[in-house]
């Protein structure tokens, strides 16, 4: 069992117990055992706050945004902006226009890679990511390119999952126009020097975009200090309802942009023969937005800010140390990943089983984790591995969790040896 | 402690560690390559047809995949070998209704014979595809897909 000497961790502030008392479904059981729940990289539960938030806006408070004349609509446009201005804050911007809702990550790169792509790269430029990219940053890039007639060009890694910025610098070059990577890899959780590749990337003159989906859950962002051109995210990782994320971009990106959804909303003024544009982040909005989910991230900011993003992340790597630590002394086990710069992800091989077997019989034990190539492909044969059994952590996993993780994954390896 | 599991019985986890027909054959008259996209499943199976008899003198496969792919992998040559492609084409069928839940050998005349052990994964519905990928992966070579099959 988690012994607190060897969990050295708890140092931060943070009530664990309190914590897991507002998310209703950690209570339920699952295979007639309680729900450990290590999914995290994939999606996070909702705690009360944001569900009662939801049901309160629904019932009592829906209206449309940005048109109607009465009062429901306009007091759902002011809480709607109001959680723009709280991911605003978030994020480290003062300006809330820069601030673009989309549905998630994945369709937030599919924005600039049309909005920004489709107007500034052309036929013989090039576009770097790095050899450790969820296809959500790859295949964006990979149409773009073929499109355009650009060459797409990847950072490699070395063997513990760390970007290798040496390499990067040689790829930097004056066709250089774009740089999209990761701040937090969702299938090795390396945590890349993303203030570093920023200035670099700026050096040559490339504009950078960070996806910020596995890393705006766990840790204290500030676009501002990054620098970066585009930071994306995805609410439902963060705590809040499925279906809303977005991105921060810079203002004056955002003003040379061309559309990526058009239709209502995102006009200025349309005629049968031409149509202006509105200013951003409405000319990126086209259509009625996912208002409720709105109001539930603002919620869900307000719930994880109100905890503290710092001690989210000095108690979610003090559960990382403590499970890496646990898993390395399993004979069989191979962690792969092993930056020195993680978040709370581990992502393992067994030479007794298979991924998808362990994923099977840890559900029989209640433990929900992802086996598979978690959406990194490129990331699998890198490390020659098929697919991976991926442990994420939040702040409301505990200790002992870890401990019964640990005891069903040799479970598993006794019985397939 | 150990798992008490219908999925994973002694059978499986025997074919698992020692699968049978594990080979490429040289000669194959039909072959196919299968690829289940959601988890990386990777196999390719061979044929060796008597195309005047229209039975399959010999059947092999070949790849990556879970313990549940390649248990059947394993157990669909071990009992295809030999059989005509008529009755090939029938158990598939089976097979296949059986793993989705549409089809009960428990209370239907089948074909299927030690092949039931796998009836337990309609309990499983993200795992059916990796025990029907080798049997799709079969049938794309008897029907010469020579773009290879995908479950998804």
């Amino acid at each position: 069992m988690a012994d607190p000497n060897t969990a050295l961790a708890d140092k931060s502030s943070l009530d664990v117990e309190k914590i897991r008392n507002e998310f209703p479904i950690l209570s339920k059981k699952f295979n007639g055992k309680p729900l450990i729940y290590l999914d995290n990289g994939a999606t996070t539960h909702k705690p009360k706050c944001v569900i009662d938030r939801v049901q309160k806006f629904d019932a009592e408070e829906y209206g449309t945004v940005r048109r109607g004349s009465y009062k429901l609509s306009e007091r759902a446009t002011q809480l709607y902006e109001e959680s723009r201005q709280k991911v605003a804050d978030f994020f480290g911007t003062p300006d809330r226009k820069e601030i673009v809702f989309t549905s998630g990550t994945t369709q937030a790169i599919n924005l600039v890679a049309y909005s920004y792509g489709r107007k500034f790269v052309k036929a013989g430029d090039e576009i770097i990511i790095s050899n450790i990219e969820h296809h959500a940053n790859t295949v964006p890039w990979q149409v773009l390119c073929e499109e355009k007639g650009a060459k797409l060009r990847v950072i490699p890694v070395n063997d513990d999952g760390e970007l290798v910025l040496e390499e990067y610098g040689k790829l930097l070059n004056d066709k250089t126009r774009l740089v999209a990577v990761n701040h937090v890899s969702n299938a090795l959780g390396t945590i890349n020097p993303v203030k570093e590749i920023v200035k670099m990337g700026h050096a040559a003159g490339a504009k950078v975009l960070i996806d910020g989906a596995q890393s705006s859950p766990h840790m204290q962002i500030d676009v501002k200090d990054l620098d970066c051109d585009f930071y994306t995210f995805s609410g439902h990782k963060m705590y809040a309802p499925s279906g809303i994320g977005g991105l921060y971009g810079k203002m004056e990106l955002w003003e040379s942009m061309i559309p990526y959804v058009t239709g209502g909303d995102m006009i200025l003024q349309v005629t049968l023969e031409k149509t202006t544009y509105a200013k951003p982040p409405a000319r990126f909005e086209a259509g009625t937005p996912p208002i409720t989910q709105v109001i539930g991230l603002g919620a869900a900011i307000d719930f994880i800010t109100g905890i503290g993003m710092d001690n989210i992340f000095e108690y979610e790597k003090s559960l990382l140390d403590y499970g890496t630590r646990l898993l390395q002394g399993i004979e069989g086990l191979k962690i792969i990943g092993n930056a020195k710069e993680k978040a709370s992800i581990i992502s393992f091989v067994l030479d007794a089983a298979h991924p998808h077997d362990v994923g099977t019989l840890l559900d029989q034990d209640g433990i929900a984790v992802r086996g598979g190539h978690h959406c990194a492909q490129p990331t699998m044969i890198r490390f020659g591995v098929p697919a991976t059994t991926r442990a994420s952590m939040s702040f409301y996993n505990k200790y002992e969790e870890l401990d019964v993780l640990a005891e069903s994954i040799q479970k598993v390896i006794k019985m397939f040896s | 402690m150990s798992y008490d599991n219908e999925l994973y019985q002694q059978v499986i986890l025997d074919h698992n560690r020692n699968p049978r027909n594990f080979r490429e054959i040289k000669s194959a008259t039909h072959s196919c390559h299968g690829v289940n996209p959601l988890c990386g499943d990777d196999m390719t199976v061979y044929l060796d047809v008597d195309s005047e008899k229209g039975v399959i003198q010999d059947i092999s496969f070949v790849g990556t995949g879970c313990a549940i792919s390649k248990a059947s992998s394993s157990l669909m040559t071990a009992f295809l070998k030999g059989k005509s492609l008529e009755e090939s084409r029938v158990i598939f069928n089976e097979f296949h209704k059986m793993v989705l839940g549409e089809f009960d050998p428990e209370k239907q005349e089948n074909h299927l014979g030690k092949l039931k052990l796998f009836l337990g994964i309609r309990e499983y519905p993200s795992r059916t595809k990796c025990a029907s990928l080798a049997w799709h992966t079969m049938i794309g070579a008897l029907d010469r897909k020579t773009e290879g099959v995908s479950t998804e």
